[in-house]
């Protein structure tokens, strides 16, 4: 459902993503992992259509983000890593709104608004201005309107970003009944026990390129590690601070 | 550590984020078009000033004096403008910034912050208002031979002279923000614009430039002069300023003047300090409530709602997105009440012009003033536009996502835009347009044609301030009524005025035989169906091209939306 071939982005002599080659299939949760400034976001935002790549091609359902944008765009679902919205409309009218970006009106959505305000709890807010709204009731709205229109695909960056338990739980329940009922959903987080429990197949980036994927088994094997959990196969993959190093910047 | 290590600490990041804006890559184009524009103001404005200053040298006795009533009466106009604008920046550097959690966090001097908030209101407020003063005060220097010592008193009178307004503008936005507390802070910005609307108002009143119009009608010279004296009051900084600058270059300067500006300064920040220390902590947490906000869905709404409905789902939710966003944000539609007083003391002053009707002589005179009022009308439109459609794409801002992510077009969006811009626009030219034409008793050819060159302009605005906002989008303003005084909204303008000039000597040029006969010892006669056609034909041109050219740029930029959101 979502093809990237040798995606490429780059900011003047930076290069943010590096030739990525990515295949995910429908019907799953594919989590994308790496470092702070590794690329994930850039990715997620090329897939989205909101950033031009300077080479290589998304693909989503068969159309290139590029050259077919509004058919990609109708099948896709985009959350972002920040929750910034209308603040002057209310939580029906956004999500009227973003049903009405896909064309999409009338008691069929109105509908839908109910149901997806009543799965958080947001039902008595739904006449509230969003300016109101808290950091996580806005991430649980952002989330809502990427799901109004019923997309076949789902690119999430960030989903716990300002979720309290509950609401963490229940985005996971509705990632994996999205998924099971044949949906794709590309997930970027740093929450790892998220990605290790939530992900079918996950891909860790660094410097802008794919450096491990495959499923939890095939990372374990790529970090030499047939133990470990996903904290320690993605700190050996990215080679991140070591324990005595962390001591050392704590105590100095 | 100390007071101004502090502050040095404070204003670093401030100082260097400006720096590097201007040296980066992007942004050094836009700066070389800022001095361009620069460089052909300033020659006008001293040509402008100097020629004046020299034909008021010229007037035995009362030419000195008349001049320096003159820089009175200008620097009172700064003061307001400063004041207005301390009031709006203020409230975003000492309330809004988002800057200000990590800061008032750290363990900070209060002193420091206030006074580091307070120069940075006084730098974002006050750089325009110098860049005008150069080639006035350089003119002023010209004409009365002013050396070293006059660059001197120019600096040592304009700095208290910006930081009295800057202290009393941020001390009034403390005390708005401790009155409303149950207002969102940016509801105290809208506040702050009826605010300045009033101000404006009494400013403009307090000036009565009709009767400087017409010294004659003054019953002698001291009345004229006392009309003329008015507004530079002995009590305001203005006058201080003035006596200070004026007694430089006349060689009978008196050290009060200066020591009263530096009083008035040292006492505003003074005053200013104490009060930030009293008030600030607890009006920063009220700043930061917010309403309950519950929204009923209106029969104004819903009847906006079918309105709209033939236009499809998609463009009709375009719409109405931006309406609701409009009729709710206090900044936006605040300043419409300015507008309705613009256009209020607009239609009042066609009202009062003293034109007898029935002869050639006034005939030719109205003929005149319909072109007068084409020019005038057409400026008022371009200053509406730039603070109202011009902002329309930077206002998306963060929420672009949402709509790069969706199945929408960039000619979609922005014909969303051009509508929603384009319908009050011209419906107000019109109004605006007919009342003036009506209450001048114009021709009905003349009329006709300035209702189509109104409507033409209203077009070709909207389309311009829409392709200028995406050229220049100011996705990180903090500060919605702030985006038209950008370098885009600069370049709209003078684009607008370019368009609107065209339009009007388009019209002179078709006409120029009618309009030669009005003059006194040529046989006069009516204007030709001929010379309608040409002048409507040239407008329609130069309208239609002024419409589409920038409209298409708008929309091959906009497809690019991405690409060049990310960029900007």
């Amino acid at each position: 459902m979502i093809s990237l071939t040798q995606l490429t982005k780059r900011y003047g002599e930076f290069t943010a993503v590096d030739s990525i080659d990515l295949e995910i299939r429908g019907g799953a949760i594919f989590g994308l992992l790496g470092p702070n400034g590794a690329g994930k976001t850039t990715t997620l935002r090329m897939i989205a259509g909101i950033l031009e790549p300077d080479g290589g091609s998304v693909r989503i359902a068969g159309h290139d983000i590029v050259r077919e944008p509004m058919a990609a765009r109708r099948v896709l679902g985009f959350v972002p890593d920040r929750p910034f919205v209308y603040e002057k409309l209310t939580g029906a009218e956004l999500l009227r709104f973003a049903a009405g970006l896909y064309g999409l009106a009338g008691p069929e959505v109105e509908h839908r608004i109910d149901e997806l305000l009543g799965l958080w709890d947001l039902l008595a807010w739904r006449d509230q201005l969003v300016e109101s709204y808290s950091h996580g009731m806005r991430q649980k709205l952002i989330i809502s309107s990427a799901l109004v229109h019923q997309p076949e695909v789902l690119v999430i960056d960030e989903p716990m970003v300002g979720l309290d338990p509950r609401s963490a739980r229940l985005l996971k329940d509705l990632l994996r009944s999205y998924a099971d009922g044949g949906g794709t959903a590309l997930v970027s987080t740093h929450t790892l026990e998220l990605a290790e429990t939530l992900c079918d197949r996950l891909a860790v980036i660094d410097h802008g390129r794919v450096v491990a994927g495959g499923t939890m088994d095939d990372l374990r094997r790529a970090a030499a590690s047939e133990d470990g959990g996903l904290e320690e196969v993605f700190l050996r993959i990215t080679r991140g601070a070591s324990d005595a190093e962390i001591d050392r910047v704590l105590k100095a | 550590m100390g007071v101004l290590s502090e502050l040095a600490v404070l204003l670093r990041p401030k100082l260097l984020a400006a720096c590097r804006r201007r040296g980066s890559k992007g942004r050094v184009g836009r700066v070389l078009v800022l001095i361009g524009i620069g460089a052909a103001a300033w020659p006008f404005i001293y040509v402008a000033v100097a020629r004046l200053l020299s034909t008021l040298r010229g007037v035995e006795e009362i030419g000195p004096l008349l001049a320096a009533r003159l820089l009175g009466l200008g620097l009172l106009l700064f003061l307001g403008i400063l004041l207005l604008s301390n009031l709006i920046a203020s409230l975003s550097s000492f309330f809004l910034a988002r800057d200000l959690s990590a800061v008032r966090s750290a363990p900070v001097d209060w002193l420091s912050l206030y006074t580091a908030r307070l120069l940075e209101t006084t730098a974002s407020s006050s750089w325009m208002v110098l860049l005008i003063l150069v080639p006035v005060l350089a003119a002023y220097a010209r004409v009365y031979g002013g050396g070293l010592w006059f660059l001197v008193a120019v600096i040592v009178t304009l700095i208290p002279f910006l930081l009295i307004p800057a202290a009393i503008g941020s001390a009034s936005t403390l005390l708005l923000v401790r009155v409303f507390p149950a207002r969102r802070s940016r509801d105290i910005l809208a506040v702050t614009g009826l605010t300045a609307a009033a101000l404006l108002v009494f400013v403009l009143r307090a000036l009565r430039p009709e009767r400087l119009l017409n010294p004659e009608t003054f019953r002698n010279l001291v009345d004229f002069l006392a009309a003329l004296q008015g507004p530079a009051s002995p009590w305001l900084p203005s006058g201080w300023g003035a006596e200070a600058l004026m007694g430089s270059l006349s060689g009978s300067f008196d050290p009060f003047d200066l020591l009263l500006l530096w009083s008035t300064a040292a006492a505003a920040f003074v005053a200013g300090a104490a009060l930030h220390h009293r008030l600030y902590p607890g009006c920063f947490t009220k700043a930061q409530e917010g309403n309950e906000n519950v929204v009923r869905r209106h029969a104004g709404w819903r009847w906006l709602e079918w309105a709209l409905a033939p236009f499809g789902v998609q463009r009709r939710e375009l719409m109405l997105k931006d309406v609701r966003i409009f009729f709710r944000d206090p900044t936006q539609w605040s300043q419409l009440i300015i507008l309705a007083v613009l256009v209020v003391v607009y239609v009042y002053n066609m009202r009062i012009l003293p034109l007898s009707t029935g002869t050639m002589i006034s005939r030719y005179l109205v003929t005149l003033i319909l072109f007068l009022n084409l020019a005038l009308t057409g400026f008022v439109l371009a200053a509406i536009a730039a603070r109202f459609v011009f902002p329309m794409l930077s206002l998306e801002g963060r929420t672009l996502w949402l709509l790069c992510s969706a199945p929408v077009d960039a000619g979609t969006l922005l014909a969303s835009k051009f509508r929603i811009g384009v319908v009050p626009l011209t419906g107000l030219a019109l109004v605006l347009s007919s009342t003036t034409g009506v209450l001048l008793g114009a021709p009905r050819g003349l009329f006709t044609l300035n209702l189509l060159a109104i409507v033409g302009l209203g077009c070709a605005f909207t389309a311009q301030a829409l392709a200028w906002g995406v050229l220049y989008p100011q996705f990180e303003s903090e500060n919605a009524a702030q985006i038209p005084t950008s370098l885009g909204g600069l370049l709209f303008m003078l684009g607008a005025l370019v368009t609107l000039g065209l339009v009007t000597l388009a019209q002179i040029w078709s006409l120029r035989g009618f309009l030669v006969s009005g003059l006194p010892g040529r046989e006069p006669r009516s204007a030709s169906s001929g010379e309608f056609l040409l002048a409507a034909g040239l407008t329609a041109i130069l309208c239609l091209a002024g419409t589409l050219i920038p409209y298409q740029l708008a929309v091959q930029r906009l497809s690019r939306i991405g690409r060049w959101s990310e960029e900007s």
